[in-house]
């Protein structure tokens, strides 16, 4: 049998050359278009499958289930730049969710984007961006990886600017790339750093790759936690943690199936995809190459705790006042991201990348079916607008249901139950603080009650919308009142629905078939462990607290819901203050604002100034002092060299027109005063022969 | 009273004559004229000084005397001369007005 | 220096004859249309990119060596030979040149009057600029150097903005203040030591007589052999750090970009801006090594102000060809930076020679990739000035992309190969420029790092005002690429991308060269 893996970089290319192949169809070509993407899409996700199942085979067969191949890209000097690609458990399910994901949310926009004009060059970008996407699943080398990293970057920028004609989107574009690139140029440090330290960017090398014991045992200490934060800031950036989590909510004015794909299910999770591919710099001792639990956390794994689960909070928190259905979902994503970086720095990569998985299902699902209901409402995002749409969407809303619990992480049936709760029992068993564990669980609860009050708005009561609102947007014709959304769309989101509740089967404790799966092992059936006592409390915890928060949500918004689109929040009457400083999101974007962009603003003009005057002025001033030169030197010229030089020549004349009178002609005048001198002359002589 | 004295004053007197002329008059050729007093004043000493000399043998007095006379003829030809190319040429023989050699 | 061997057929002087006998016949021809001109002269120029790539077929890229070398006697009194070669930097600088001119003739379309004169000028400077790429003896070298400011002048001064005038006066002063500096360090190097050509100056550089023979020349008391070197290397320096440029020698390069016409504009940035890293790299780096060695930490924070101070200014700029100006001297800064960070020192004596090799590989292929690049960045501002009637500030466009998709979709990929993107020609460069330099000099490394930062920056809030937001009424029948000029644009396009995706077909042509430079540059 042929091995999959040579072929492997088929995985990411066949989407990238449908995007190039759709980006010479003209404008009308749609059908072709879609046809190209699909299908590209639908071959990737067979050659994904076929990739999987390879990998599922060395697993049970016990073999080494890392495989890989590299390839010289560049010369420099005798030594080769090389890169390559990989297969391994983790790029194996990434490359399944990835691409399966991709060709539901392919699916779905055929139908979201039916009446936009620009869907050909839609579909080239989303194909462009899933191709990048799968890139940055096999890549073997964090120069590889940082180049599909960057045009996944640029494809959501362009996708998140879809319609560039509104210039919030326009700027939300920019804004989304620029905040990203902050912690790019930080990733770009610690690659290059990385580089320089081991010699090579290769992941995986057959021992001599960056990731490997020899590369790792020869840096530093410092070195190790410094470049592992380093790259953990390109990784905060694109994954939207706390400090640079603000343009997530603002790249909620793409098309949702965008906001889905990449804003929710993938791109924002390549971060946490990227600290897992790069986990053993994050956890290695160089000192002595510990993984052993007895060791305290590395640095940068107590950097990627706290800052997931400041991020998990607090996005948590913002998320119970916005009004957005799209803001909503983009905050409990930015959440959802905190609990995975949490999960990575307390329990590894098994745990991370569980509820990367489980998430990017029912996020994915969660944002097609706010999709649908905006389709439906003909683009109104407003919940305060919608209301009751239970009965004239009931596909959408059962779905949106599974997900909305899935997310809320309900007890036992629902994916996200499992894998937050080993999330939050790693928490629990950290050796630092118990802090990030209550941070989490107080999120969970807060997750569970603004889901409740996102759906009790958007589902329950009476349609709160105008009627004869015309479409906002997105293009759609109007219709009267809310629908039902196609076939084409609701499809992919029964599908997601039970992938939303069923993956969550594949990592319980009861049967860690993922966790052994990733770590290379077959898995085996252990049910005692379900009972085991710390496991159990734990979970009994975060059921009551799932509970807690549904049944307050249901409490508050549920029971009586909200009549007209103009009634203030149950919360807002309460306390104002709290509530618009959430709504705001902590006035993070004005801080930013006056700290950074207006600083930043000056400092340019402050350069434009500085060139201008300064450097400009210099060279004027010189200018300016040459021509003052010049000038002096004619009025010296004028009025003391030449002015001097002719004063000079008149007084000789005027000494020659007096001496001239002397020689009048006149011979009898010469004669007297020779007379007078000879006269005089002899006076003399006589006086002097006198004595 | 020497007579040499007498032959000098005479001379002196002349000479004063020659010279009054000579600075005075505005014809060319009086002005000549006073040039022949003046020379003849100067034959005359040249003359009383010999006879009256420390060796009246020698006639070294009177070859100057001669002399003399020879040049101020030649140099009254000369002048008169150069008076008449002048005087044809300006239309005068005052002298006041011949001052082309003016600064 | 390998001793270069002689080669038969004059290739080279045939190279710098050809555009400048091309122009001759131009001139000759009777003056009619200026499509005419246009064309002959075009056809020239791809004929001179004919050639070169024909030389480049013959060259051999495993060699160091100067290839194609011709070597006569010229006047033996003064040391001036006719002594011209390339090595991989050399025929690199040719393969540019030629593919920018060609271009620029291409982006010239709205030159109507007195056309004939303006192609003549630019095959002229064309000529002047092969010349320089090629010549070893600092004589003509210095020649053809000076030269080329004749031909810009006259372009930027006949055909260009409004204030054409004081721009060309400026950009003409400014450089032959530099140039007189450069002629004034190398007057006394020949005073010290009757030689002119670069390689036996540079041997003697390398055994360290060069500058003791000439402090005997020049000595007088009162001044230390050390002040001596330094005020020769200074001159040389103002010299090249005019042409680059660096700051603060960089004020008369918005005004010359922006006042001339485009299609100069994209000779000027394409092809010419490298005269002077090219003069850094074949002059300045061999001959006055030790000098620079010791100015290496205020070079290197110089060359993080020409990074950061243009990126920053670019933001405030609001004419388009403003704004690409400033970035070429953000990118053509990174070229200093890598330049300057391979000079040894002896906190990074220990650092592997790899590090040197990435840091000079960067600045060679950011050279050509900064050429292709901006030249495609001001051609495109040309194609926009033809459809806007002249118009090219930010405040005139906006949501071009509607009415011209083809258009902003290429440019938009000019534009990310400009920010750095992976994937397109500038990322590559950049790579390796900071993997070479943030070893060998970490501080300056990371502060420049914030000039990508403010690239991006500006660049996305140009193609916002630009081509997103609401569509200025004024364009709505803005007309999108032409067919034809599609079929112009797409080869430099995919070339961008070519280069992204596998840069070694260039690396390969200048790898040998790069580790032969690197070699004398540590201890």
């Amino acid at each position: 049998m042929m091995s999959i893996v040579p072929i492997l970089w088929w995985i990411p290319a066949l989407p990238v050359l449908a995007a190039g192949l759709i980006a010479l169809l003209r404008q009308r070509q749609r059908a072709l278009a879609q046809t190209l993407a699909i299908g590209a899409m639908g071959a990737s996700l067979l050659l994904s499958l076929v990739a999987f199942l390879h990998v599922w085979a060395n697993v049970r067969r016990a073999m080494p289930t890392l495989e890989i191949v590299n390839f010289n890209w560049l010369q420099i000097g005798d030594t080769w730049l090389r890169l390559g690609w990989m297969l391994d458990p983790l790029s194996a399910l990434m490359l399944v969710m990835v691409s399966l994901v991709s060709l539901l949310v392919f699916l779905y926009s055929t139908g979201y984007m039916e009446h936009d004009e620009n869907a050909t060059r839609f579909f080239c970008f989303l194909a462009l961006f899933a191709g990048a996407m799968l890139g940055v699943v096999i890549a073997n080398s964090l120069l590889l990886l940082f180049l599909c990293w960057e045009l996944v970057g640029v494809t959501s920028y362009f996708l998140i600017g879809f319609w560039y004609a509104k210039p919030s989107a326009a700027a939300a574009a920019k804004k989304a790339f620029i905040v990203t690139r902050i912690g790019d140029l930080g990733l770009f440090l610690g690659m290059v750093w990385l580089q320089t330290r081991t010699g090579t960017l290769l992941f995986y090398d057959h021992g001599a790759g960056c990731m490997e014991h020899a590369a790792l045992a020869r840096l530093s200490v410092a070195a190790a936690a410094s470049i592992a934060v380093l790259i953990f800031c390109g990784a905060a950036g694109k994954s939207g943690q706390f400090p640079l989590h603000v343009w997530l909510p603002d790249a909620m004015e793409g098309p949702t199936p965008v906001s889905a794909l990449i804003h929710a299910a993938t791109m924002v999770a390549a971060g946490v995809f990227l600290v897992a591919r790069v986990y053993p710099l994050m956890s290695v001792h160089p000192v002595n190459l510990l993984h052993s639990s007895a060791m305290p956390p590395t640095l940068a794994l107590q950097v990627i705790t706290w800052v997931g689960a400041a991020t998990a909070i607090i996005a948590a928190a913002i998320a119970v006042a916005q009004n957005d259905i799209k803001r909503i979902l983009a905050y409990s994503t930015i959440s959802q991201l905190g609990y995975m970086m949490l999960g990575l720095g307390v329990g590894g990569v098994v745990v991370g990348i569980f509820h990367l998985l489980t998430h990017a299902f029912f996020k994915a699902l969660l944002f097609l079916g706010a999709g649908s209901v905006i389709h439906g409402c003909d683009g109104e995002q407003d919940i305060r607008r919608m209301g009751g749409l239970s009965k004239a969407m009931p596909v959408t809303f059962a779905t949106y249901a599974a997900g909305m619990l899935a997310l809320c992480g309900f007890p036992l049936v629902f994916s996200g139950f499992w894998s937050k709760d080993a999330i939050l029992h790693a928490a629990h068993l950290w050796s630092l603080s118990q802090i990030p564990f209550w941070l989490g669980s107080a999120g969970a609860l807060l997750t569970a009650f603004y889901m409740t009050r996102q759906v009790c708005y958007v589902f329950a009561g009476a349609y709160r919308g105008a009627l004869d609102k015309s479409a906002v947007g997105h293009g759609a014709p109007p219709a009267a009142g809310p629908h039902e959304s196609p076939a084409v769309m609701t499809l992919p989101l029964i599908v997601l629905a039970i992938f939303a509740i069923a993956l969550g089967w594949l990592g319980t404790p009861a049967w860690e078939w993922l966790q052994s799966f990733l770590q290379g092992q077959p898995a085996e059936l252990h049910w005692a462990a379900l009972a085991s006592a710390g496991l159990l409390g734990t979970m009994l915890l975060s059921s009551t607290l799932v509970f807690a928060g549904l049944g307050l949500g249901w409490w508050l918004y549920g029971r009586r819901p909200a009549q007209h689109a103009a009634a203030p929040d149950v919360l807002e009457q309460q306390w104002p203050h709290i509530f618009t400083a959430l709504g705001n999101g902590f006035h993070v974007d004005a801080f930013y604002a006056a700290t950074v962009v207006r600083p930043f603003a000056a400092a340019c003009a402050l350069s434009d100034w500085l060139d201008r005057c300064v450097w400009s002025g210099a060279v004027r001033a010189v200018a300016a002092g040459t021509q003052l030169l010049a000038r002096a030197e004619v009025w010296t010229d004028a009025r003391v060299v030449n002015a001097g030089f002719d004063a000079g020549c008149q007084g000789v004349t005027r000494g020659g027109q007096f001496l001239a009178l002397l020689q009048n002609g006149r011979v009898q005048r010469y004669l007297r005063v020779l007379t007078l001198a000879l006269i005089v002359l002899a006076v003399v002589l006589l006086w002097r022969m006198r004595g | 009273m020497n007579p040499l004295t007498g032959y000098l004053l005479l001379a002196a007197l002349l000479f004063s004559i020659g010279l009054a002329g000579v600075l005075t008059r505005r014809s060319a050729i009086l002005m000549l004229v006073g040039m022949e007093l003046m020379l003849n004043a100067a034959n005359l000493n040249l003359i009383a000084f010999w006879r009256y000399g420390p060796n009246p043998a020698a006639m070294t007095g009177v070859l100057f005397a001669l002399f003399s006379i020879g040049v101020a003829a030649a140099e009254a030809a000369v002048g008169l001369g150069l008076l008449v190319a002048v005087a044809r040429r300006v239309r005068t023989t005052d002298v006041d007005q011949m001052d082309a050699m003016r600064g | 220096m390998i001793s270069p061997a002689t080669n038969l057929f004059p290739w080279l002087t045939l190279l710098t004859l050809l555009p400048a006998v091309g122009a001759l016949a131009l001139a000759c021809m009777p003056a009619r249309k200026p499509t005419l001109a246009r064309m002959v002269a075009l056809w020239i120029a791809l004929g001179e990119l004919m050639l070169v790539l024909l030389l480049l077929q013959h060259f051999d890229r495993a060699s160091s060596a100067l290839q194609f070398v011709e070597r006569r006697a010229w006047i033996p009194a003064l040391g001036v030979e006719y002594f011209v070669g390339v090595d991989g930097l050399g025929i690199l600088m040719l393969l540019l040149t030629a593919m920018i001119v060609p271009m620029g003739i291409l982006a010239s379309k709205k030159i109507a009057e007195r056309a004939r004169l303006y192609f003549v000028l630019l095959l002229l400077l064309e000529s002047c600029l092969i010349g320089a790429f090629t010549a070893l003896n600092f004589f003509h070298w210095f020649l053809y150097w000076e030269a080329s400011l004749l031909p810009a002048f006259f372009l930027i001064r006949l055909w260009g903005g409004r204030a054409r005038a004081a721009a060309a006066m400026q950009f003409l002063v400014y450089s032959m203040a530099g140039s007189i500096a450069l002629l004034l360090a190398f007057l006394a190097i020949f005073a010290g030591t009757g030689k002119f050509d670069f390689l036996s100056l540079a041997a003697l550089a390398q055994r360290g007589e060069l500058m003791p023979a000439v402090i005997q020349t020049l000595g007088w008391h009162g001044c230390t052999p050390q002040h001596i070197a330094l005020a020769l290397f200074v001159g040389a320096l103002a010299g090249f750090a005019v042409k680059v440029p660096m700051l603060p020698l960089h004020t008369w390069l918005p005004d010359a970009y922006t006042e001339a016409p485009t299609g100069t504009t994209v000779v000027l940035t394409g092809a010419m801006s490298k005269l002077g890293l090219y003069g850094l790299l074949r002059i300045l780096l061999p001959i006055f090594g030790a000098e620079m060695q010791a100015a290496r930490t205020w070079l290197l924070w110089l060359a993080v102000a020409t990074i950061v101070f243009p990126a920053c200014t670019a933001l405030v700029q609001r004419d388009l060809k403003r704004i690409f100006a400033y970035s070429s001297i953000n990118h053509l800064g990174y070229c200093l930076l890598g330049i300057f960070a391979v000079l040894p020192t002896l906190a990074t004596q220990s650092a592997p020679v790899v590090e040197r090799q990435a840091a000079l590989q960067g600045v060679l292929l950011q050279m050509f990739n900064h050429g292709l690049t901006a030249a495609a960045l001001f051609w495109f501002v040309a194609l926009l000035e033809e459809r806007s009637g002249g118009l090219r500030a930010l405040e005139d466009f906006g949501g071009l992309r509607k009415p011209m998709p083809i258009f902003a979709g290429l440019m938009g990929i000019a534009i990310f190969a400009s920010m750095g993107l992976p994937g397109l020609n500038g990322f590559v460069s950049e790579f390796l420029i900071f993997q070479g330099s943030v070893p060998l000099a970490p501080w300056q490394a990371t502060i420049a790092l914030l000039g990508l930062l403010a690239t991006a920056i500006f660049f996305l809030g140009m193609v916002q005002r630009v081509f997103a937001g609401p569509l200025n009424p004024r364009w709505v029948a803005m007309p999108d690429l032409a067919l034809q000029e599609w079929l112009i644009l797409a080869p430099a396009i995919a070339l961008l991308v070519l280069l992204g995706v596998y840069p070694q077909w260039v690396m390969s042509i200048f790898n040998a060269t790069a580790v032969h430079m690197v070699q004398p540059l540590h201890f």
